[in-house]
């Protein structure tokens, strides 16, 4: 059994922490239980499933820090774990940068954990995976597919009576729609906390449709266009820009969000229609309200009207520079608009429609440029229609130029636990064409 | 996909987190209990057995059993600080079976008679399940029944048993030359890992090794905050399947390059590398931004070894080709017609590509692989035309062969085993050529060392890199650093734009140490060898842009 409850995980842990005889100790445990399905030329590959659990211990004496873990919770265990992490400490370097535990904090109830979700079956994974091959079969399309489910808890305790707990579960499903002829690819990709939000075929249509449409993609020329992202298109580009969001990179010059001998806090630095912020508490996107580090997770814009409101401040940082810390978002939610995709094609006098992008590398931190290429469902749109595929591009663009064109925000899907719109963007970036399918 | 399945361990590089594979890492341990025998072999093939008679009491037709113990040490610093230093052991067993002609596997880190049973019943349940949407029953080439056999990586120097304030103190030591070479950050680590695999399988045989890697690098950053700008020199070290001697900065092993540039071959000068990064970081700072267009390139091994791994390694893996990647990685350009026409012009005619698990030094050396295959080198390209693909026992019927590569890789107990790149390498040039006889011909040129960005598409078509350092030839001399360059081009195009290969002297070996396949996903550790390289007109692009 490795999802322990509140009461449990406290009892298991206070054992623990009751063995300590360092000046600090910080316990942290966690479990989880997950299965998956992988299948592939409309047959299953490989499935498995798994079931971890641990304990880990951090003993500190002044800012000499060693950590232990344990998979085992009998008091012999949890004595040794303590004990070599009491060894570790003595052992270690010094870290300037250490911290003492953080004192008890409040925390908001989560909403992350979905007992249906919990539940899933080796059965139900293999009708997942049959709603994929059958309709693919059924039109001359191979499905490639994969299907993760979790469950799972953390929780923490530290010597300072901090004390923490989060249970979440998790679904996530891509399938990849090929067909036979192989000059179509089409797509998709679905994640939930809850598992009965999940239409296995509604899922497949998509990307069988995608992959119908896709076939025989005409060449055009690379350059300049206005481009429809699907959410799961912008969604990397976007995770990548969050990574800018680290004050203490900003401080020390080596990040966009610098700027002369201080950070671009409070500059406009996208298109006013733009607002970002995070939400352990959003029905759609849930996350644990808490930190790895302890610290209470809330509601927190990153950009409001296109301006920098927040940086994320370690606790070590906020210390540093004498302000309070600000915990680094643990999702990511950008305001859209009413527009339907359909919509959105139809306002477009000439575009391109970009299902996902794919091998995003980063170019150029100082500017946020990365490179990467459309893959899966790529389609030129005239005169508010859809009239051809076409063939995939490699792009160069920053997040930041691409805020700045924006035309115009569609519906908020889900994605990778994020929420991200539809959007439109004029002048983005394509420098090459890829024959690959 | 998942963002749980990786540790946030340490800065590296310009304000970009150095993520590890959460499966690289295990549980927490003393640097002295690194040096602790494991479990003996005597009782190592009692409990393999266990799983192999278990498994044949249930009907399976093939059984294997893999007992891991996984020891990792990384060492983190950041300019005078140590950030973190990590010891690991991973112990476990996975068991794969055949049964109703489909695979099964089941993993447990109960290593115990009871432990072991359990798990294999589980193993031979999912092949029973999942054998009722099975379409063909898997086929598994022949392989020989090794008995009892060992191998070992050959090192000089164990890390487990070098101390741990010595590490420290050499990456200090590399920390503080950047420093005060102008550096205004720098952040370096060492990654050290030692595999202790034993492998069992209803075949009869019965494998031990014991496998060394090592990986010391480092990102040093010039600051110039007048102009805004920000430069990171990495450092020019190879992942090594090598000991704690790739540490030794052996003279002998350096080669001089262009403009001062110190290239490595087999053992490393982290300080002497750090001092150079520091001023070359300054240097980039005022770099001139490339103009845009076609240019000859000469490729440093450092650099050339990352478009190997991309543009020929990748797509010459046989479930790549077959569709079995389709969702995650992609599929591959080379597929199954263009290999059996026997004509199918991948590079030019002075282009040999291999692949090779034997190699000394490299990262996938091996005695024998994954499922007791013992390893080999083998040709994928000859003059130039494709001849052959990467496949393991329960692929190589479907391209009409009778026996496995021998590439089949798992990176820990836990996660059950598949194909895998081999070392793939450009093989040198026979005519004796210097690093200068490749510039001096050179009109209009630029000479790139080092990896940088890299991106290619799912069917490796398109490709675009980067790189460390770039400076710029004309009329056959090199004229200054550049910035902002990228080459763009398409794998057939680029390959059969080679003309020409440094001879053996310049083979040195790139390394990938965190290659990630397969959902969910793997990471294995790879080289790639080469000798300076030149591709004549390939097309660069300016990725300078303000924002």
């Amino acid at each position: 059994m490795a999802i322990y409850t509140k009461e449990e995980a406290r009892q298991i842990m206070e054992k623990a922490l009751s063995f300590s005889t360092a000046d600090a100790c910080v316990i942290n445990m966690g479990g989880s239980e997950s299965g998956n399905i992988r299948y592939a030329r409309n047959t299953v590959s490989t499935s498995g499933h798994r079931s971890n659990q641990t304990l880990a211990v951090e003993a500190s004496y002044g800012k000499k820090s060693g950590t232990a873990t344990v998979d085992e919770f009998d008091d012999e265990s949890l004595k040794n774990v303590v004990k070599r992490a009491e060894e570790l400490a003595k052992l270690s370097p010094e870290n300037p940068e250490f911290m003492a535990p953080l004192a008890p904090q409040t925390y908001d109830d989560s909403i992350t954990f979905v007992e249906a979700t919990a539940n899933i079956k080796p059965e139900f994974r293999a009708e997942v995976a049959a709603k994929s091959i059958n309709p693919a079969s059924e039109q001359d399309v191979t499905a490639a597919g994969f299907l993760d489910d979790s469950s799972g808890f953390s929780a923490m305790l530290n010597s300072n009576g901090l004390f923490a707990y989060n249970k979440s579960t998790d679904v996530g499903f891509t399938v990849t729609m090929r067909t036979n002829d192989g000059t179509g690819s089409g797509w998709v990709s679905r994640d939930f906390n809850d598992v009965r939000k999940f239409n296995p075929e509604e899922a497949a249509k998509v990307a069988i449709d995608k992959a119908v449409m896709s076939r025989e993609a005409r060449a055009i020329e690379p350059g300049k266009y206005t481009v429809i992202l699907e959410p799961a298109a912008s969604a990397d580009l976007l995770r990548n820009m969050s990574g800018a969001f680290n004050a203490r990179t900003a401080d020390e010059g080596r990040s966009f969000m610098s700027k002369d001998d201080g950070t671009k806090m409070g500059q406009k630095i996208v298109d006013e229609r733009v607002n970002v912020w995070s939400d352990p508490l959003h029905p759609d996107v849930p996350t644990s309200t808490w930190n790895g580090e302890g610290l209470p997770l809330k509601k927190m814009k990153w950009i409001e009207n296109g301006v920098v409101k927040n940086l994320a401040y370690s606790r070590y940082w906020a210390k540093e520079k004498g302000v309070d810390p600000v915990p680094f978002p643990s999702n990511f939610i950008m305001e859209g608009g009413d527009a339907s995709r359909e919509e959105l094609i139809k306002s477009t006098k000439r575009g391109i429609l970009v299902t996902r992008l794919w091998y995003i590398r980063s170019v150029d931190p100082q500017t946020l440029l990365y490179t990467g290429l459309t893959r899966d469902g790529t389609f030129y749109i005239e005169n508010g229609k859809i009239r051809y595929p076409v063939k995939n591009f490699r792009f160069n663009e920053s997040p930041i130029i691409m805020l700045n064109n924006l035309e115009a925000l569609g519906e908020q899907v889900r994605i990778n636990g994020n929420l991200i719109p539809y959007m439109k963007v004029r002048d983005f970036t394509f420098t090459s064409l890829s024959d690959a399918i | 996909m998942k963002r749980r399945k990786f540790v946030q361990l340490s800065g590296m590089g310009a304000g970009a987190a150095m993520l590890v594979p959460s499966m690289m890492m295990g549980s927490s341990i003393t640097a002295d209990a690194l040096l602790m025998p494991g479990m003996d072999i005597l009782t190592k093939r009692k409990l393999a057995d266990v799983a192999l008679n278990t498994a044949r009491s249930l009907g399976s037709t093939y059984a294997d059993a893999r007992i891991g113990r996984y020891l990792n040490q990384y060492v983190f610093t950041r300019e005078d600080k140590v950030q973190n230093v990590v010891n690991t052991e991973s112990f476990g067993i996975g068991i794969r079976v055949i049964a109703n002609g489909t695979w099964g596997f089941a993993s447990t880190n109960s290593v115990t008679e009871d432990g072991i049973m359990k798990a294999t019943q589980q193993a031979v349940a999912i092949a029973k399940a999942n054998s009722k949407i099975q379409k063909d029953p898997v086929q598994l080439a022949p392989v020989e029944s090794h008995g009892e056999v060992s191998w070992k990586t050959p090192i000089k120097k164990d890390f487990k048993k070098v101390p741990v304030s010595e590490k420290v103190d050499l990456l200090l030591s590399a920390n503080a030359a950047a420093m005060e070479n102008g550096a205004n950050f720098v952040n370096s680590a060492l990654f050290m890992v030692n595999e202790q695999k034993y492998f069992a399988s209803t075949e009869g045989s019965y494998i031990d090794q014991d496998i060394h890697r090592i990986w010391p690098t480092f990102g040093v950053t010039a600051i110039d905050r007048g102009a805004g700008k920000f430069k990171s020199r990495q450092a020019m070290s190879a992942p090594m399947g090598m000991g704690y001697e790739y540490m030794d900065g052996l003279e002998s092993e350096k080669l001089e390059g262009p403009s001062g540039l110190r290239l490595y071959r087999n053992s490393y000068d982290i300080v002497e590398d750090a001092t150079l990064a520091a001023k070359q970081a300054k240097e980039m700072l005022t770099a001139k931004s490339v103009q845009p267009g076609k240019y000859d390139l000469v490729l440093e091994p450092n650099h050339l070894g990352l478009t190997i791994h991309e543009s020929v390694g990748h797509p010459l893996e046989l479930d790549r080709v077959l569709g079995y990647e389709a969702n995650y990685a992609g599929t591959s350009f080379a597929t199954l017609d263009k290999w059996k026409s026997g004509d199918f012009k991948y590079g030019s005619d002075i282009v040999n590509l291999v692949a090779d698990k034997t190699q000394k030094h490299s990262l996938g050396a091996v005695g024998f692989d994954d499922e007791g295959v013992k390893t080999k080198k083998w040709d994928l390209v000859r003059n130039g035309v494709l001849t052959n693909y990467q496949a393991i026992r329960d692929q190589v019927h479907m391209i009409d062969q009778k026996e496995s590569h021998g590439c089949c890789y798992a990176q820990s107990w836990n996660d059950v085993q598949f194909q895998r790149m081999p070392n793939v390498s450009l093989e040198a040039g026979k005519e004796k050529y210097s690093i200068n006889d490749m510039i001096k011909n050179v009109e209009k040129g630029i000479y790139i060392a080092g990896r940088g960005s890299y991106s290619i598409d799912q069917q490796r078509y398109n490709f675009q890199f980067g790189g460390t350092v770039f400076y710029e030839i004309k009329n056959g001399e090199i004229v200054g650093m550049l910035d902002d360059v990228a080459y763009q081009s398409n794998t057939q195009e680029f390959w059969n734009s080679c003309t020409k290969i440094c001879d053996e002297s310049d083979y040195r070996m790139f390394g990938s140490f965190f290659d990630g396949k397969g959902q969910p996903s793997q990471v294995s550790a790879v080289s790639h060898g080469s000798s300076t390289s030149r591709f004549d007109g390939v097309n660069v692009i300016n990725t300078g842009r303000s924002v």
